[in-house]
């Protein structure tokens, strides 16, 4: 407790949008998910006339009712979040940032609120293949709203698409279709959405398991698990695939980041992945030898370097070598790149005082030199690191990131088998009498929402202390208060959305108990 | 096509875009005015569930409608979203906290093992009703009366009051404007019960409601005009961009406007038909003619506020550090490419109308609540 009462105002401020976000992100993937697995099952029920798929989609239908609503609630503050606490940054990046969170509200959140309304008290007012159309095109709008915060998520990521214009001293948007189509924006939301399509045929799993556990509503839960198991197992193995192709970006754009994922401190050419390991060190000593840092590991040889660069033999950066340079293979040293960033923060502090001062020649002769191809290769690039002094503080958590990217990729490989095992129980064997695999798909639940939250902190711990990556570090991002306030505001925002998320939880669980309406 | 034109002129179209999702969202706390209502107008559990079901459907729309404002500000005018946001932080968060409770009350108020009880979800939604509407209302008033911030040259914002945007209370003017809000969404919400539901007892109850609504928004309102245009402007030269104080400028701006002009009598009067029509023919479609309405009064309220060279977010602090639409907006890149987008906008206003209009075919009744299998 004291030392909370010693974090700065940064660390509220960070403290406060993890809150928010961990607990928004706690209600999406579902809502991604089973949305489609909903338009699946009353599709089937159009096709077929049979009233045992309606009385299906309409039980799955309520459980994601009540998601739904808390999803909203906490949406909303997220996106005031970037305004109330993160204003620098909002100016800074709001030309392009801006674009996509706003799009999402015009194109994607009028199509969820509408349809979704149709969707729930339609049934008895619009034809059934109009209401069918409601609910595929629910499910295309919550997807849709994914894309957009994704793609603005993802510029943060690897800001393109964009230059530094001096007299506003913020990045302006130049080409929106690069900001759109950039890698990682593409792997980001490809990934994240199919991670919540499996999350939520986990969850359909899952719960239609209990009934046959309690032998209840036998011939309902096997049709659910049926569409589940289908729709999950293909997402997985997609999913693993959209993982892979994010981890290539992140090699590309975020080398930092992906030493961190690996624990990796010395590089060399044909890295091994660790697939399971002990950490030793919590700090980040920069001294560590390679193998040293580990108390045990079980490396798989080489693939690392196949699964960053698609080549066994590649340079994999190291910790070490992304801090003081690697001349051999081509790495600039990290202090290179906060002169460089200084250099380039003193011009812009001398365009604003001879623009000031009326000094028009100067201030042009700077101007052109700030906007040049050149200076933003060599000099504008490194921005953010100007900010810093340390080479250590460059250096995300380790171990957070480390440990929360091999539980999401173990969990990944477990879920594929899991939707395997099941499909094959329920069509070669009587899953009924299988109990143990019931007992396990209901504790699989949990796995799925602990993979998918262990995703984003790899995402954004790992790319610590950057907000917007080497162009704005997370401290001059922040709002300026006090930082009593946001403390107040985080606490409140702890007390409010933990009494909601129980109320949430224990209404879920009584409609499960209740069971599909006869 | 969009290309060509000016960055001034986009910016113009982008303050007409906020202008008419601010307007909207107004009309639409006809929501908020409701659920402040539900004891008043609902006495038994079946009226209530009744009242709050025909609320029910519509209130994903109020809240995408400011969900969508704050995405557009942000986009379209960054130096706003920046300032008003992390500046005046307790206003928009008690904002925030009033919206947050609303969004799942609806869902859960009638779930077995809700936790908290029907009756505290359905205190949420009074105080989401009161709270949202009148800090709201509140908070656009500092666009007429202004705040206490200072920009520095890398545009990041200092506020001068430790109340952090609470102080816009002290402001009577701005009060004033809160409290319209709150009475015309009442006025609104009561229309809108006349309007959709078929049941004589709330439709009788609302009716003889309605006149100590209406009175009150008539009240308030007129003092909120009245005082609007006959107080100083903050001006900007659009030459130079030095901002200075003009006398009665919100009235100038009325008048050199005609269209402004225009457009707000007949919003004005729209309310007013709405409310007479009801009141005295006995009418039901009164919320046909006083919603619109509204919409173009408040719409006109914006236009003011931004157009004719009006610093749309004064400064009181530094009076240079106020902002306009022009040094608060975004690149002229992006407003193109935001212009773009948002040529989808009447696609999307036309599916919404279609299936509203298939929703709302029948009036709501208390037999289809026992027929439904989703309820609020
Ligand atoms: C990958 C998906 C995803 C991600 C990363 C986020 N969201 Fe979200 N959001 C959704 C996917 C989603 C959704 C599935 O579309 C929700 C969830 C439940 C719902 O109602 O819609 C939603 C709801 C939702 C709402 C309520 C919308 C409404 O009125 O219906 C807002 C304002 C936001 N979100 C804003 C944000 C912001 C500012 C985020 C970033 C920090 C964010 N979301 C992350
Ligand atoms: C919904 C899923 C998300 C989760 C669970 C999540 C998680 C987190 C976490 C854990 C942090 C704190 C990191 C730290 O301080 O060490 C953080 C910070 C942050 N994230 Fe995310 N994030 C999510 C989505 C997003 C998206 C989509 C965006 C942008 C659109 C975003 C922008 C930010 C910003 C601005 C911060 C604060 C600055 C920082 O500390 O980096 N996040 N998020
Ligand atoms: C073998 C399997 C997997 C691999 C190789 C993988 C790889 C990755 C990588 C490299 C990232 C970081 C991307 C970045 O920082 O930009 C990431 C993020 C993420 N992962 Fe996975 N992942 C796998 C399985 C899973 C599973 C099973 C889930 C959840 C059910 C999941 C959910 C997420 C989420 C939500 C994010 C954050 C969003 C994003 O950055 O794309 N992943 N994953």
């Amino acid at each position: 407790m004291i030392e909370l009462a010693d974090l700065s105002l940064v660390s509220w401020s960070r403290a406060q949008f993890a809150l928010t976000a961990m607990y928004h992100w706690l209600f999406v993937p579902l809502t991604l998910g089973i949305t489609f697995i909903i338009a699946f099952m009353e599709t089937i029920y159009v096709r077929t006339g049979n009233e045992e798929w309606k009385r299906m989609t309409k039980f799955w239908m309520t459980l994601f009712g009540i998601n739904f609503a808390i999803g909203v609630a906490t949406g909303i503050i997220l996106e005031f979040e970037f305004g109330t606490n993160w204003s620098a940054y909002s100016w800074f990046v709001g030309d392009i940032f801006g674009a996509p969170l706003a799009i999402e509200g015009m194109l994607a959140f009028f199509m969820e609120s509408t349809f979704i309304a149709i969707m729930f008290f339609g049934w008895n007012k619009v034809s059934k293949k109009v209401h069918l159309l409601a609910t595929w095109l629910t499910a295309v709008g919550a997807n849709l709203s994914a894309l957009w915060i994704l793609v603005a998520n993802g510029w943060m990521q690897d800001p393109v698409g964009m230059f530094f214009n001096p007299d506003t001293a913020r990045n302006e948007m130049q080409n929106f279709w690069e900001v759109l189509f950039s890698q990682v924006a593409v792997d980001k939301w490809l990934h994240t959405t199919s991670s919540g399509f499996v999350l939520a045929s986990i969850f359909v799993i899952g719960i239609s398991s209990w009934f046959l556990l309690k032998k209840r509503e036998v011939s309902l839960a096997k049709k659910s698990i049926l569409v589940a198991a289908v729709f999950g197992l293909i997402s997985s193995i997609y999913l693993v695939g959209t993982g892979d192709s994010s981890a290539k970006s992140v090699a590309v754009t975020q080398p930092m980041k992906l030493a961190a994922m690996e624990g990796l401190y010395n590089g060399e050419e044909g890295t091994g992945l660790v697939a399971i390991g002990l950490l030793k060190d919590a700090n980040t000593d920069r001294s560590s030898e390679p193998l040293s840092n580990f108390y045990v590991k079980m490396e798989i040889p080489k693939f690392l370097s196949f699964l960053a660069f698609a080549d066994w033999n590649a340079f994999v950066p190291g910790i070490n070598d992304l801090l003081e340079g690697n001349e051999e293979q081509g790495i600039m040293a990290a202090t290179e790149k906060i002169e460089r960033g200084k250099v380039a923060i003193r011009k812009l502090s001398e365009f604003k005082e001879a623009k000031k001062n009326g000094n028009e020649a100067i201030a042009r002769a700077l101007r052109d030199e700030l906007t040049s191809e050149q200076f933003k290769e060599e000099y504008f690039s490194y921005f953010g690191y100007g900010y810093f002094t340390d080479v250590k503080d460059l250096i995300p958590n380790i171990p957070l990131t480390f440990y929360s990217f091999h539980i999401m990729v173990a969990l990944g490989f477990l879920f594929v088998a899991l939707f395997a095992l099941s499909l094959f129980l329920l069509l070669k064997k009587d899953i009924t009498r299988w109990r143990w695999f019931l007992r396990f798909a209901v504790l699989a639940i949990p796995l799925a929402y602990i993979a998918s939250m262990s995703g984003w902190v790899v995402a954004e711990v790992g790319r610590q202390p950057w907000v917007v990556q080497d162009l704005m570090p997370t401290m001059a991002g922040v709002t300026r208060i006090s930082s009593g306030s946001v403390k107040l505001t985080f606490w409140l925002f702890v007390v409010l959305f933990t009494i909601l998320l129980i109320a949430e939880l224990k209404i879920m669980f009584r409609q499960i108990k209740i069971g599909p309406k006869h | 096509m969009l290309e060509n034109l000016s960055h001034l002129a986009l910016q113009h179209y982008w303050w007409v875009i906020i202008s008419l999702l601010g307007a909207l969202f107004v009309f639409l706390t006809f929501v908020q005015g409701g659920q402040t209502l539900i004891y008043t107008i609902g006495k038994t559990e079946g009226e209530k569930t009744l009242l709050l079901n025909t609320l029910g459907r519509k209130w994903e729309f109020t809240f995408t409608t400011l969900v969508t404002f704050g995405g557009a500000f942000f986009a379209s005018f960054p130096l706003f979203y920046a300032t008003s946001f992390g500046g005046a932080y307790w206003v928009w968060l008690l904002i925030l906290v009033a919206f947050i409770i609303q969004a799942v009350s609806y869902e859960f108020r009638k779930k077995p093992a809700n936790f908290l009880g029907a009756k505290t979800y359905e205190i949420f939604l009074v105080i989401n009703g009161v709270a949202g509407t009148i800090l709201i209302g509140t908070a656009v008033g500092t666009f007429f009366n202004g705040a206490e911030f200072i920009l520095n040259d890398m545009n990041q914002v200092l506020w001068q009051n430790s109340a952090r945007g609470l102080e816009a209370v002290l402001n009577i003017h701005n009060v004033a404007l809160g409290a319209t809000v709150f009475f015309l969404a009442r006025t609104l919400g009561l229309l809108y019960f006349i309007y959709t539901i078929d049941d004589e007892t709330i439709v009788n109850r609302s009716r003889k409601r309605l006149i100590y609504c209406a009175l009150p928004f008539l009240v308030v309102f007129l003092f909120f005009v009245i005082f609007l245009f006959l107080k100083d402007g903050f001006a900007v030269n659009s030459e130079t961009g030095v901002i200075s104080v003009e006398p009665y400028k919100y009235w100038n701006n009325l008048i050199q406007m005609p269209l402004a002009l225009v457009i707000f009598l007949l919003g004005v009067v729209g309310v007013l038909w709405g409310i007479i029509t009801v009141l005295f023919r006995n009418r039901d479609n009164g919320f046909l003619f006083a919603g619109p309405g509204a919409v173009l009064t408040v719409f006109v309220l914006f236009i003011l506020a931004g157009f004719n060279n009006t610093s749309f977010y004064p400064s009181l602090s530094d009076m240079q550090s106020s902002l306009t639409i022009q040094n608060a907006s975004s690149s002229r890149f992006t407003l193109v490419v935001m212009s773009y987008v948002s040529l989808i906008i009447p696609f999307v206003f036309a599916y919404i109308y279609y299936f509203w209009r298939a929703m709302n075919r029948k009036k709501i009744t208390d037999e289809e609540m026992n027929n439904e299998s989703h309820v609020y």
